[in-house]
């Protein structure tokens, strides 16, 4: 029996919970679940909580057999998953921001997105906020030695991109620590979804990182489907998959160009920036937007894909294919550039298992996991594709394993346009398994976004609407990566790291 | 090697503002002549754009980013970002206004040197759009800061987003 399956096993399932099985277990199975996170025997992939209640979602060490431990919590208190798995940490935190449940013994307990603005503390409590906390400056990390100063960057930073805090503490130029400090754009998209009609609660989940505005729109359409046991039509998965493969494409390949860019190489973002914009274009005629937002919904797809589409998408395929190896070759062969990337900003490989770090950022520090393969679903069940794994860490590794996944990409997209299902692009709700009283029942979905692992839980409320749902960004689990991969650089390399993870902000705080 | 072939065929392989979207590039051409005298009048040819995020979900940001690709050249009308807000004569704000970002937008608006003019660019930006009425939004740009112009859309595509400086530039000329 797997790690997972034993410890659902000891709980209470709770049947309203698909696909993956949840449990109620007790502090005694919650303990251990944590002692398994500590020693590598789980993944984590979401912590949230309720009113009374916290979640934890895991996965065996093997990706198999994912599931989720729920823990009653009546005082509002839990034993800490963070005092022994680090990566639970900031998760803890914002469980006591928005729920306000406390974890017992917790390492860190400083607020995290709640900066004491909102005129409430607790959002989510359940009767809609407490009194607001205390204002108290945000005390960063202690950095202790000779000769050190501070370097404050932020919230708004110098370019074009979302806003956070970064505090590094520097010995000259070399960073001696660096801490993040998130949360500048929480907006409380949990709370609004709670309570608001499917539809809506969709169209914010599109909007919670606009650059995987499919990849969230997928994995809440799955959760929904999921809970009411609606299966969409091939039709539906095939055009959910051309949509993810092409968002994944623009995003590499503006990633590249940008990663490239902060190594002041700027010839490479003005030629990805030609071959994104191509692909923006063909999205806006084929889906009819160019980031393809609320193109997928609980159901299907709201758009099909007409010849014209079809010929549009198959012509910036054919471009793609004929431009970019040059510029793979251009990367390849500057060796200034690579003077940059080779060696910078490395994440140890066993940093990366133990925190679960999805996407390039896992990928490239040899972790192989990518959901549609580990947890897979359609349409990728019946497509072929490579997940390509480096060990390297570094910035270079990175870059390379979105240059490998463009090809991926690619190749899957055109597997998809040489064989289009026929029929409707979207499940008939009459039709559909579970159309009778849906309260109450629950869906979980993992989709692969471009970044990495993209989680939705929700829960149905009465009349079509969404009683409680949660998203978790795949950058929960990078960003804490990103502070330890510039320990010892200098500073000036830190934009080029930043930019070679490129977390999401708006993903991160909701 | 790479390095010669691809700007060889950048100098041998004309101009990206291609035939593959003649409507675009009509668009472009009568804009980047309108703005031209506008912002000769008002400006000297130069205009300085700041951008701000104050609560966006990242969609516009990826859209201002492609104004300066190729296609859409924003310095060929000579309009560029700039880093610090105290160089900037626009701001470009996106964004439903958070309350954690609230006074950071509102220190960034007085470090602008007047006269200064703010674009609201995107649907949040306007009224909150989907983030309207939670405790974690100020709603729409207005609500922080006085606003000069707002570009619509989820997000608005670069061509609206040129429009929009276009009708900044004619409205702040005109007396
Ligand atoms: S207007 Fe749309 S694209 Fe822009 S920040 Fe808001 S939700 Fe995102």
């Amino acid at each position: 029996m797997s790690v997972t399956a034993g410890l659902i096993a000891r709980g209470a399932r709770v049947e309203a919970c698909r696909p993956w099985p949840r449990s109620i277990v007790d502090a005694v199975v919650w303990r251990e679940a944590a002692g398994h996170l500590a020693r590598g025997a789980l993944i984590l992939t979401g912590l949230w909580g309720e009113p009374g209640r916290i979640h934890l979602a895991l996965i065996n060490a093997d990706y198999s057999q994912p599931a989720i431990l729920t823990l009653d919590c009546p005082d509002g208190r839990f034993p800490s998953v963070g005092q022994r798995h680090a990566p639970a940490i900031r998760l803890e935190r914002a469980v006591a921001d928005i729920v306000g449940l406390v974890a017992d013994d917790a390492p860190d307990t400083r607020p995290w997105l709640d900066h004491r603005r909102w005129g409430l503390a607790h959002p989510q409590n359940g009767s809609g906020g407490d009194a607001a906390g205390p204002a108290a400056p945000y005390r960063f990390l202690a950095a202790e030695g000779d000769s050190l100063h501070q370097i404050a960057v932020g919230p708004v930073h110098a370019g074009v991109i979302e806003p956070g805090h970064f505090r590094f503490t520097a010995n000259g130029e070399t960073i001696v620590r660096l801490e993040a400090r998130l949360g500048y754009v929480h907006r409380g998209l949990e709370s609004l979804a709670a309570g608001a009609a499917v539809e809506r609660a969709a169209a914010l989940a599109a909007r919670a990182s606009g650059d995987s505005t499919v990849a969230y729109s997928l994995a809440f359409a799955r959760a929904v489907e999921a809970a009411l046991g609606v299966e969409p039509p091939p039709r539906a998965h095939w055009l959910r998959g051309l949509m993810a493969e092409f968002e994944r494409l623009a995003n590499h390949l503006g990633d590249i160009g940008a990663v490239c860019n902060d190594a002041a190489f700027v010839l490479m973002l003005a030629h990805t920036g030609v071959l994104r914009e191509r692909v923006l274009r063909a999205c806006a005629v084929a889906f009819g937007h160019r980031l393809m937002m609320d193109r997928v919904v609980p159901g299907g797809a709201a758009v099909d894909l007409d010849p014209a589409g079809a010929a549009a998408l198959r012509a910036v395929v054919g471009e793609v294919r004929r431009r970019f190896p040059v510029l793979v070759a251009l990367y390849d062969e500057t060796t200034s550039l690579q003077d940059r990337t080779v060696g910078t900003g490395r994440v140890a490989p066993a940093l990366a298992r133990a925190f679960g770090a999805g996407g390039f950022v896992g990928r490239a520090s040899g972790r192989a996991f990518d959901t549609r393969r580990a947890l897979p679903y359609r349409p990728y069940t019946m497509l072929e594709f490579e997940t390509p794994v480096r060990e390297a860490g570094d910035v270079d590794a990175r870059l390379w394993i979105r240059i490998e996944e463009v090809r991926e990409s690619l190749n899957l997209i055109e597997q998809l346009l040489a064989d289009p299902p026929t029929g409707p692009c979207r499940a008939d709700p009459a039709a559909g398994g579970g159309t009778g009283d849906a309260k109450g029942a629950e869906g979980v979905a993992l989709v692969e976004g471009f970044r990495g692992d993209v989680l939705v839980w929700l829960r149905l409320g009465a009349d079509g609407r969404v009683d409680r749902c949660h998203l978790r960004d795949p950058s929960w689990f990078q960003w804490p990566l990103l502070e330890v991969c510039v320990e010892g650089a200098i500073v000036a390399d830190f934009p080029l790291c930043n930019k070679s993870f490129n977390c999401s902000y708006a993903g991160h705080d909701l | 090697m790479p390095m010669f072939t691809v700007l060889l065929e950048s100098l041998t392989g004309g101009p990206l503002t291609e035939p593959a979207a003649p409507l675009d590039d009509a668009r472009l051409a009568a804009l980047a002549t309108r703005l031209d005298a506008a912002a000769r009048r008002r400006l000297g040819r130069s205009l300085a754009l700041r951008h701000v995020d104050a609560g966006s979900c990242n969609g516009c940001e990826l859209e201002i980013h492609a104004l300066s690709n190729a296609f859409y050249d924003l310095e060929r009308f000579g309009l560029r970002f700039v880093a610090s807000p105290r160089h900037a004569d626009v701001l470009f704000v996106t964004g439903a206004v958070t309350r954690n970002m609230r006074e950071a937008l509102e220190r960034t608006y007085n470090a602008t040197p007047s006269p200064k003019w703010v674009v609201a660019v995107g649907d949040c930006a306007f009224d909150g759009g989907f983030f309207a009425g939670g405790y974690a939004c100020a709603g729409g740009v207005d609500a922080a800061v006085p606003v000069d112009l707002h570009i619509r859309g989820c997000p608005p595509d670069p061509a609206a987003l040129l429009e929009g400086l276009l009708a900044l530039m004619e409205s702040s000329a005109s007396p």
